[in-house]
């Protein structure tokens, strides 16, 4: 089995998620470059963080262009697992592999910072390790994650489970000040209807060594590579 | 096209003196033509040429045995051990974020992340040290005034969103620095921008034009008329048209800068490159001219084949440019292809422009035709020295600061203004606009002394620190340069480092005036002396004069940028209290140290008595055993005691952390000195230690082996901060007051509430 972190031209994350998945939970992983046309022999791909084409535009408004998204989207279709971090997830949501759009943060200004998220669903490739309910201090680095769509799209989301994360205090409680950039219904992450496609704002590849602070977000790496595991042993 | 002829008017308006332009006939032996005029009056202007600084500078150490690159190069290079190497530089972009704030700010993080990378490092960090002019005015102050204070807050936001937008997105954590205020920054804002990177040893590049006929490559972004004569710009005060000097800013683009970062690192490794410089200041004219006489030879360009943005463009204009992220690359002979290849995968162009000639000369031509011919020595070497007039003001008159409250409540009451002063104040809402994790490296998050990032494989981190105190700089240059690089080194200290070398931005007034010369010439000597004692020496740095306008000037500004190694990392030390019930230690002692403080500017408002004494033997030896006492395990924090005194030391070690809740204390403070000289003096030498009891007294044997008072002072505790003074208690209060007052400052003076905001209340 083996990890994919896609280049884009602005990526800025690619190189600390590759880090995490070789050094903190050992598996292999090599780069994608934005103008392959393939992702290879990878089982699980990931967006990072960064700023993709320098997002001038509108964040990933450029990068759902690329070579490489042509591939991702059919390697998606397929059931492979992709998981879009901050400038990752704005991709997704522009590419349409997920719902929905990330806005200016309410306070109009960039915010990074630890703040801690709620897992709302565990039945996911991405968080099958954690608990429900269970709270993560993973912290976010963006100018735009204020996550919005429409009422349809949202009782679709609640109703097929698919708000994977909340911003929530430290004891899981949802307030205004644990959700700085606005985001509605708290939402932090979000999968597609098939639960092969995540996007999250929060930057778990930040929070996976003690050294750093925090390790709680190397569970979800730790979910993804449990799950490859799995396929692998299926098939 | 007729270029203009050259006038005494014209010369006069390219900022060169009558006995500058006979020099350059002198050493051309014949009148110069426009564009030759535009190359001199860059390259011989302050920014570039250090013209008035240059005799002062050479009394800075700039040797030791960690300094594989001093000043000179584009940045400073010391080894790190472990065959590693970090090249590190602070540079000033004062003038051009008082006239764009915003892009002012942003084009000065891109000049200095290319001075860092140029050299072959990964830019790894970044720090900013901002001066801004007060955000706050009394209710019935004049309407200029407040005027002042609106122009105040919109540089601060526009400087802060700038550092931001280009750090982020370039992605390099911007992991500390320093946000101070004062009125004399008022229109004469301060932006010093530091990068530090890293590079393996042997992978160090030059700024060289070295190999006679070999190709000189143009990169990265195409050129335009954008910062024509930006240096010039940056080496005058302002006065009222200070507006219409914004067409000199230039526009940062930080994804290209990124795209260049990768394009160059991926060619440096590929060993195609001889030599490279960063176009910053004086553009194409500074990169090859600098190039070419650092190498002994000279270069020769093409001006037709630089890519060009807009049409029509002069030799004058392309010369003199200062267009953002481009570069000038010397490449081996034959290997041009490579290098076009690798600009090509990241989307940049790159085209060979020129040649290096053996003969010391940079000649432009255009079409054939020759439209420049100097010799490099005569831009660089001979540019003009000047040993400007030196005048000791007149000493003023300073009362003596004394305890001006008479009650316990009115001592109480000043110590909550001076937490929240906003140089005192959080400085959460500047640095959640910087992605200061980006990289995963930062190891000590904003807020503690110093900030520290892991050097990933290796085990040893890098501390590094901007300081800088105008307050006392201004009472005494000289003492108060010494005091500076003596807290840099006590946080590096007190963080668990070991200071390696620093690099310094030196912020002053028109050196055209004798006083400004005198506070210049005497900060370097304080330096000097103070990096001789502690033994860090200067690696590189910048020096930035006419930081005036309308005739009103800034405190003579010093900030230092100092790097220190954290030899393990369990020897990473925070400010913060970590638990209930330790005792708190006081290394070093307090003296009536009120003169110059933030006290004295909370109770007289200005700049009275004399600076606080430092003992520059004493000041070393508290600082090694300090480091001693965190090497051997014995503490649980350390923070520096500086700006507010041991009050506010003590206050900042009890607020709360990431995934740490405050902690309380309880202190007794004895002695003869005053009661506000024991809480707010701005003593040096001390640093506030917490412990568990079973290592005090190995940590009081420390102390005594080096000479240095230490004494257990109180207890850290619930959720209280309790000071009690010759038994009387002076400050009692929750904690969480104090910390709400301290973080609410900055949001209350900048936040504009958004339309957003108000629909939800």
């Amino acid at each position: 089995m083996k990890f994919g972190v896609v280049m884009f031209p602005g990526s800025n994350c690619d190189h600390d998620t590759y880090h995490v998945v070789s050094k903190v939970i050992g598996q292999p992983v090599d780069f994608i470059w934005h103008r392959q046309n393939a992702v290879g022999d990878c089982d699980a791909v990931i967006l990072p963080g960064g700023f993709s084409y320098g997002d001038y535009l509108r964040t990933g408004a450029i990068a759902r262009f690329s070579p490489v998204m042509g591939a991702i989207k059919e390697f998606a279709s397929r059931g492979g697992l992709v998981m879009g971090i901050c400038n990752g997830f704005q991709i997704l949501c522009e590419a349409g592999l997920l719902p929905g759009a990330l806005m200016r943060n309410k306070n109009l200004k960039f915010i990074c910072g630890h703040l801690n998220i709620r897992v709302e669903a565990t039945n996911t490739p991405f968080t099958n390790r954690c608990q429900r309910g269970q709270v993560l201090s993973v912290p976010i680095a963006h100018g735009d994650g204020n996550y919005f769509c429409d009422a349809a799209t949202l009782s679709e989301l609640q109703r097929e489970n698919r708000i994977i994360f909340r911003y929530s205090d430290e004891n899981g409680k949802l307030t205004n000040d644990g959700n700085p950039n606005g985001s509605l219904e708290y939402i932090a992450g979000i999968c597609n209807r098939d639960r092969n496609v995540l996007g999250m704002m929060p930057h778990p590849e930040r929070a996976s060594e003690q050294a750093l602070g925090s390790n709680d977000g190397r569970i979800i790496f730790y979910s993804l590579a449990d799950t490859l595991a799995e396929l692998a042993k299926a098939s | 096209m007729t270029e203009p002829a050259i006038t005494p008017e014209l010369i006069r308006s390219h900022g060169l003196s009558d006995e500058e332009y006979n020099r350059i006939v002198e050493l051309l032996g014949r009148e110069p033509n426009y564009t030759e005029l535009g190359i001199f009056s860059v390259m011989w202007s302050e920014h570039c040429s250090y013209k008035s600084s240059k005799v002062h500078l050479r009394r800075l150490p700039t040797t030791g045995d960690c300094v594989l690159q001093g000043p000179g190069e584009n940045a400073g290079v010391v080894d790190i051990g472990g065959g590693l190497a970090a090249a590190f530089k602070i540079e000033s972009h004062n003038h051009p974020s008082f006239i764009e704030p915003y892009q002012g700010a942003a084009t000065g993080i891109g000049g200095i992340l290319r001075d860092v990378f140029t050299m072959g490092a990964r830019p790894l960090a970044a720090m900013n040290s901002l001066h801004f002019g007060p955000l706050t005015a009394n209710e019935n102050a004049p309407p200029e005034d407040r005027a002042a204070i609106a122009l105040n807050r919109s540089i601060m936001a526009g400087v802060v969103k700038g550092i931001g937008d280009y750090g982020n997105a370039f992605g390099v954590p911007t992991i500390g620095g320093e946000v101070r205020f004062s009125n004399c920054y008022s229109r004469n804002p301060l932006v010093n921008a530091f990068t530090l990177g890293i590079m393996r040893k042997e992978h160090i590049f030059y700024g060289r034009a070295s190999g006679v006929g070999n190709p000189v490559i143009y990169v990265g972004a195409k050129t335009g008329r954008d910062g024509i004569h930006g240096a010039t710009m940056a080496s005058e005060e302002f006065g009222e048209e200070a507006q219409s000097k914004r067409p000199t800013v230039q526009v940062g683009d930080p994804f290209l800068e990124k795209l260049l970062l990768e394009a160059c690192l991926e060619s440096m490794r590929a060993g195609a490159i001889v030599g490279i410089q960063d176009m910053g200041a004086a553009g194409l004219t500074s990169s090859s001219c600098e190039m070419g006489s650092r190498a002994g030879n000279g270069v020769e360009l093409e001006i037709d084949l630089v890519p060009q943005r807009e049409t029509g463009m002069t030799p004058y204009e392309i010369m003199l440019s200062e267009s953002q992220e481009r570069m000038l690359i010397v490449a081996a002979a034959g290997r041009e292809r490579e290098v076009v290849d690798i600009f090509k995968k990241w989307e940049l162009d790159a085209v060979v422009i020129g040649r290096v000639t053996d003969d010391g000369h940079l000649r432009v031509k255009k079409r054939g035709q020759i439209v420049a011919d100097i010799p490099n020595a005569a831009l660089t070497d001979a540019a003009p020295v000047y040993h400007r007039p030196i005048k000791k003001p007149e000493p003023t008159v300073r009362i003596e600061v004394t305890q001006a409250e008479s009650s316990i409540e009115a001592l109480e009451a000043t110590f909550m203004r001076i937490i929240a002063r906003p140089t005192i104040a959080a400085k959460e809402w500047v640095y959640r606009q910087y992605d200061h994790m980006v990289r995963t490296n930062t190891v000590v998050l904003p807020g503690s002394d110093a900030a520290v990032i892991r050097i990933k494989e290796k085990r040893r981190e890098l501390a590094m620190t901007l300081d800088s105190n105008a307050r006392y700089c201004k009472v005494d240059p000289r003492e108060g340069a010494k005091l500076v690089v003596a807290e840099a080194c006590r946080n590096l200290v007190a963080s668990g480092a070991r200071p390696l070398a620093l690099t310094n931005c030196l912020n002053f007034g028109s050196p055209e005036r004798p006083e400004v010369m005198w506070q210049f010439s005497e900060v370097i000597d304080g330096m000097a002396e103070a990096c001789a004692a502690f033994g860090t020496p200067v690696t590189g740095g910048n020096v930035s004069f006419y930081n005036e306008t309308d005739g009103r000037g800034i405190h003579p500004t010093p900030v230092i940028g100092m790097v220190g190694i954290v030899e393990d990392p369990r020897h990473i030390t925070t400010q913060w209290f970590k638990n209930e019930d330790r005792a708190i230690v006081l290394l070093g002692s307090t003296a009536n140290d009120l003169g110059a403080s933030e006290y004295a500017g909370a109770t007289l408002g200005g700049l009275e008595g004399s600076v606080p004494k430092l003992d520059l033997d004493l000041e070393r030896r508290v600082q090694e055993a300090c480091l001693k006492i965190i090497q051997a395990g014995l503490v649980e924090s350390a923070h520096d005691c500086s700006d507010g005194g041991l009050a506010v030391a003590i206050a900042e070690c009890c607020f709360s952390s990431y995934r740490r809740e405050a902690v309380g204390c309880e202190i007794n403070l004895e002695g003869e000195l005053s009661t506000a000289a024991l809480l707010f003096a701005e003593t040096p030498s001390r640093v506030v230690l917490s412990a568990v009891d079973g290592n005090v007294d190995r940590i009081i044997k420390i102390a005594a082996e080096h000479d240095v008072a230490a004494g257990v002072i109180g207890r850290s505790s619930d959720e209280r901060l309790v000071i009690r003074v010759k038994r009387e208690r002076v400050i009692e209060r929750s904690v969480d007051e104090i910390e709400a007052a301290w973080r609410g400052v900055l949001p209350r003076m900048l936040e504009i509430p958004s339309i957003v905001a108000a629909e939800e209340k």
